[in-house]
């Protein structure tokens, strides 16, 4: 890859040096510090003298503490990082004039779209790396629990499938950046894109959902399982419903499911009751692989329409 | 001339849109020259050299530089031709010294090589006691000779100068022009050069082409053009009236 560690080096030294990156780390920083600190509070106070159990740790992560837990908050912020951090990644160059300059060098093309990837999902890696260490050791000192094994595997997990996520949103933000000259309407699109599919869609997805069983009873339970089969097919386009789900029985090994259950009879609440331990890792990444693997999917293809857009541009028009 | 061309053209074409920017052009440099590549604006100068680079495929035709097909081989290609670009953009939250380190990084130059060309090619354009300075508080001309350094940074056998005098005052012109004619003979630089500053391309040119809508109507020495088209053999004649000439005829 002739010109990636080039490329990449100084993308990286951009991003460190911006004040974007220094303010959003700033904020990112201090607000998983509160709502970590303020939920280590509370379960602490709530488990004084008591055994503590085995999932402990674990939700830390998933406690709110001022109003939110850490895991929502990177659900719907997280996504602004990665926007943030590529809407201006292509345009920019091309404004200023320095694309051509950099393709006339003895460079591939494609090393440059690769390097301007893989510089911000390093920085967003170790944004969430950071975040989720100062976490770790919070807890460390406000439970007072060391985290087995399997807790470091679950964040380990967590840890990847939220980069990916985030990648995500990249690689939209570099496809925008790569599509529109302007980087102001580039940073509109993103933003109006993410609270497209983070917000409208599961709000479209009830309306679809409703209309399309509207002549059946209220109380009819086929109807309400079709209700919520078209609501969940869906809300699926979604990545944050993507990833609210592949993280879901991740970070919460008492979820035995990402869905929730519809409750229809008394022996269904019974069995729900009857088997309530926590399930093992490997159990709770197969319920929720087929998310992981579509969020995966999502992000590879949309970092790969961006990566042929950018290759068969014409130069004249960069 | 028996000497090879060092880039050699041939039928050279490209179609943007259904409209041909470039139209069956055929050119020869030769090895040493500085080429004056004339032409009003929008005439597919700029586009001309984007194909010798290899940056642009041309639709049809074929274009050699130094042998090599730029389509096909555009790294080669691209190490050995320095390209200073029209209105060139720079990082201009880096120093000048660091932006021909990153210059030199993207030509995959080792360190020492690197530190010791920066130091060459900032001395070449008179920029050494501003390279540690922010691109951002450059001048015009100061950017430009920056320019004229990042191509130098590759030792490179071609350079294409792209309206490197554009927006400069008249005493910066003169001595970007000198700079350029000092640095060619000093290097044994090809160089082509697209300029509007006729006099001055007279002053260092001794062959040039002439471009309009996308043909290159005249091509050779100076003099010839003057001869064939002034039928001057003895009055002085300036490189202007031979382009108004073939301006007006087309």
């Amino acid at each position: 890859m002739k010109g990636f560690m080039a490329i990449y080096r100084k993308e990286l030294a951009d991003h460190f040096s911006s004040y974007r990156f220094l303010i959003l780390f700033a904020l990112i920083a201090m607000v998983s510090l509160i709502t970590a600190y303020l939920a280590g509070m509370n379960m602490a106070k709530a488990l004084e003298g008591r055994i503590k159990p085995t999932t402990v740790f674990l939700s830390l992560f998933t406690a709110a503490g001022a109003g939110f837990s850490l895991v929502q908050f990177v659900t719907f912020f997280g996504p602004l990082l990665g926007l943030l951090l590529g809407f201006d990644a292509i345009n920019r160059e091309r404004n200023e004039g320095t694309l051509s300059k950099l393709l006339s060098q003895p460079i591939y093309r494609d090393a440059v779209i690769n390097a301007k990837f893989a510089a911000a999902a390093t920085m967003i890696a170790l944004m969430l790396a950071a975040i989720i260490l100062v976490i770790t050791g919070l807890g460390l000192v406000i439970l007072g629990v060391v985290p087995d094994a399997e807790a470091l595997g679950r964040i380990l997990v967590y840890f990847v499938i939220s980069v990916v996520y985030i990648a995500l949103w990249l690689a939209v933000a570099i496809l925008l950046s790569i599509l529109l000259r302007s980087v102001a309407t580039s940073a509109l699109a993103a933003l109006a894109l993410w609270i497209f599919f983070s917000f409208f869609i599961s709000i479209g997805a009830n309306a679809v959902a409703n209309s399309l069983t509207a002549d059946a009873p209220p109380d009819d339970p086929a109807a309400i399982v079709k209700r919520a089969r078209i609501e969940n097919a869906i809300s699926i386009l979604s990545p944050m419903v993507l990833y609210t789900n592949a993280t879901a029985t991740i970070v919460d090994p008492s979820r035995k499911t990402t869905r929730n259950v519809i409750r229809v009879g008394v022996m269904e609440q019974l069995s729900m009751a009857r088997y309530s331990g926590p399930l093992p890792l490997d159990q709770s990444l197969l319920v929720v692989l087929p998310n992981i693997v579509f969020l995966i999917c999502l992000t590879v293809i949309c970092f790969a329409v961006s990566y042929l857009v950018f290759m068969r541009q014409e130069i004249r028009s960069l | 001339m028996a000497q090879k061309p060092i880039i050699e053209a041939k039928q050279l074409t490209k179609v943007y849109n259904g409209r041909p920017a470039v139209d069956r052009l055929d050119l020869a440099v030769y090895e040493g020259e500085i080429f004056g590549f004339l032409g009003p604006n929008g005439a597919g100068k700029t586009t001309t050299l984007l194909m010798m680079l290899g940056l642009t495929e041309p639709t049809g035709g074929s274009v050699r530089v130094m042998g090599l097909d730029p389509a096909r081989h555009p790294l080669e290609v691209k190490a050995r031709i320095g390209y200073l670009q029209e209105n060139m953009g720079f990082y201009r939250d880096l120093t000048g010294r660091q932006s021909l380190a990153y210059i030199a990084e993207l030509n995959g130059l080792d360190r020492q090589t690197a530190e010791e060309r920066i130091r060459e090619a900032l001395e070449a354009v008179a920029m050494t006691a501003a390279a540690d300075r922010k691109i951002v508080t450059y001048s015009r001309g100061m950017r430009q000779r920056l320019g004229i350094a990042e191509v130098l940074i590759k030792k490179p056998k071609i350079a294409f100068l792209d309206e490197p005098t554009l927006g400069l005052d008249p005493e910066a012109t003169n001595r970007m022009m000198e700079l350029i004619r000092d640095l060619c003979r000093r290097h044994n630089m090809t160089v082509v050069l697209s300029s509007h500053f006729l006099h001055q391309i007279q002053k260092i040119c001794r062959r040039v082409g002439i471009m309009i809508d996308g043909r290159l109507v005249a091509q050779g020495p100076i003099e010839q053009l003057a001869r064939e088209r002034l039928g001057v053999g003895d009055r002085t004649y300036s490189l202007e009236e031979i382009y108004m000439h073939y301006f007006q005829e087309h």
